[in-house]
């Protein structure tokens, strides 16, 4: 009787959070999925008309997707490139004695807890600025000509905005793994006279491919979804070259209220988007078990 | 732990360390230097590191300009909000799940993350559609649900890894010596379920105040946070280096300061208690 009592006590305590995700799951999704079926554009109202998949046509045909679908994939591989490399450097620097190590995890972290807008803002004017920026006066001061940045090379100095911002989530979780590496074993490899590398590559690594693997997906989640960085540096330009899938569907939709063209491209970044949860899911799923 | 090494290998390594720890503060620290130059000296050739007059006229002219508080408040309302809002919503559902697991609760809490998955712009259009209709548009309110929604399952995620470490004997025990269900949450669970909500807590402000999809898209002038109101110093008109940096170290400070206290709940609630 008591077990039965807690049980829908239990149902009941949770029901509040199911009934409102599955709400927020499937209310605006399929709603998006109708939209994308439709004419409808905000500027003609009343106008709506079934149109078939000619959307999903109209969008897969633009050649602007087809830059964003780089532009994306650029993004998240040229930032993950940089933050696991740069992350495992600096996790196992960190891993080392040194004096004030509590400071220098605190400046480390830093870049992450700063808001995009922010981060987005000063990358732009204070330091990649041709003219007033501190890049520009260092490439002077070497007797260079001053980069224009976000004019000439606008992806990469977004994909270095957003790697300076995730280098410290890699690091801090790469860091935190490899603290619950067993003292004793590297020890017992450093007796068995193996060098800093193979301990590296057959012990150290091996210990953090978990890790790396959790670092690798929860930021491709995020980074197929970078947004505010490139609405406040390019605003997708010059032309399309910085325009990723999220930033294509916000111009498709907000700046040229074509509402059924939008939310086909939402549909698309769903997809694209459910591929990599799959596995993501997967991995977390795993540590339930323990 | 008692691993020793040379008293110079420290050394060096405390150099190298340093340089880089620097190196990648360094844009922090220097949008806060100048925010106390004038827009002058902020766009100095050579730039001035410490020796300038140092002026606090940027701060109360961001906000004589533009209401700065207001947009901060907005911030605090919105983030507090969303996450006070989620925890009364995650707490009995974490705890149900915790303490009365059934075959199903590590599917429904797969199903929960599985929405976090959920690119926002998939869903962009018909919420923007839908809060125009119902005059959510630019609201505190607004912001305040869509905030909840999508770190609702980051903080059931979260406050579950936590309850799960109160070991179970403990409410055996205490129902042994007859305490009822009220006074075994009252005195046993809450003392020991405080650190794990006082963590979640915090993290969720920090996402909850960083968030730049929803803000940007669904605020304007009005319930603007400040990841809104930042944005708006993109367009600029004149010089305007060491305002937008007093803006934002506005914006930045009480974050860096929260984020700090929380570094070891970041990496927890951040990989869905897979790296703890």
């Amino acid at each position: 009787m008591a077990t039965l009592h807690t049980r829908s006590a239990a149902r009941l305590m949770i029901a509040p959070s199911v009934l409102l995700l599955l709400a927020w799951m499937i209310v605006p999704l399929a709603l998006t999925i109708y939209f994308s079926l439709l004419r409808y554009n905000l500027l003609m109202p009343g106008m709506e008309e079934f149109a078939g998949l000619s959307n999903y046509t109209y969008f897969l045909t633009d050649p602007a997707f087809f830059q964003a679908i780089f532009n994306t994939l650029a993004i998240v591989l040229g930032v993950l490139f940089i933050t696991v490399a740069g992350g495992i450097g600096l996790a196992l620097l960190l891993d080392q004695q040194m004096f004030g190590q509590g400071i220098v995890r605190i400046l480390v972290i830093a870049p992450f807890l700063i808001m995009p807008t922010v981060a987005a803002l000063v990358w732009k004017n204070m330091f990649m600025n041709p003219v007033n920026g501190l890049f520009a006066w260092l490439a002077k001061l070497l007797g260079l000509q001053p980069f224009d940045f976000l004019a000439n090379a606008p992806l990469l100095s977004i994909i270095l905005i957003v790697a300076w911002q995730w280098l410290p989530f890699a690091t801090l979780i790469l860091l935190t793994a490899l603290q619950s590496l067993d003292e004793e074993q590297k020890e017992a490899a450093q007796m068995d006279g193996a060098g800093a590398w193979s301990r590296f590559i057959y012990l150290v690594l091996p210990h953090l491919s978990r890790a790396i693997t959790v670092v690798i997906l929860i930021q491709t989640i995020f980074l197929l979804s970078v947004f505010a960085e490139i609405l406040v540096t390019t605003n997708g330009g010059p032309g399309t070259q910085s325009t990723n899938l999220t930033f294509l569907v916000y111009a498709q939709a907000l700046l040229q209220f074509d509402v059924g063209g939008a939310s086909a491209g939402g549909i698309i970044a769903v997809i694209l988007a459910n591929i990599v949860a799959f596995f993501l899911m997967r991995m977390i799923g795993k540590t339930l078990e323990a | 732990m008692a691993r020793n090494v040379s008293t110079g290998r420290k050394l060096i390594t405390t150099v190298v360390a340093w340089t880089i720890a620097i190196l990648i503060f360094f844009p922090i620290l220097w949008t806060f230097l100048t925010s106390f130059k004038t827009e002058a000296q902020a766009i100095a050739s050579p730039p001035v590191f410490l020796f300038f007059d140092w002026t606090t006229e940027n701060y109360s002219e961001v906000q004589s300009r533009s209401d700065y508080l207001k947009h901060f408040m907005n911030s605090v309302v919105v983030s507090f909000g969303s996450t006070l809002l989620g925890l009364l919503i995650a707490i009995p559902s974490a705890w149900a799940m915790a303490f009365a697991p059934t075959k199903r609760t590590k599917d429904v809490l797969m199903w929960m993350l599985s929405t976090k998955m959920m690119p926002p712009v998939g869903v962009l259009v018909p919420m923007y559609l839908m809060f125009r209709n119902w005059g959510l548009l630019d609201t505190r309110t607004g912001l305040v649900i869509v905030l909840t929604l999508i770190n609702l399952p980051i903080i059931i995620w979260m406050l579950y890894t936590y309850f799960k470490e109160i070991p179970g004997e403990i409410l055996e025990a205490a129902r042994m010596d007859g305490a009822s269900l009220a006074k075994e949450i009252i005195y046993v669970l809450t003392p020991m379920a405080i650190p794990g909500i006082a963590s979640t807590l915090l993290l969720n402000i920090i996402l909850a105040w960083n968030e730049a999809f929803w803000t940007l898209n669904l605020s304007a002038a009005k319930a603007a946070p400040l990841t809104a109101f930042i944005a708006s110093y993109s367009s600029p008109e004149g010089l305007f280096y060491a305002k937008l940096s007093a803006a934002s170290t506005m914006a930045i400070a009480p974050i860096l300061i929260l984020g700090w206290f929380s570094q070891k709940q970041l990496v927890r609630g951040l990989t869905f208690g897979a790296v703890k």
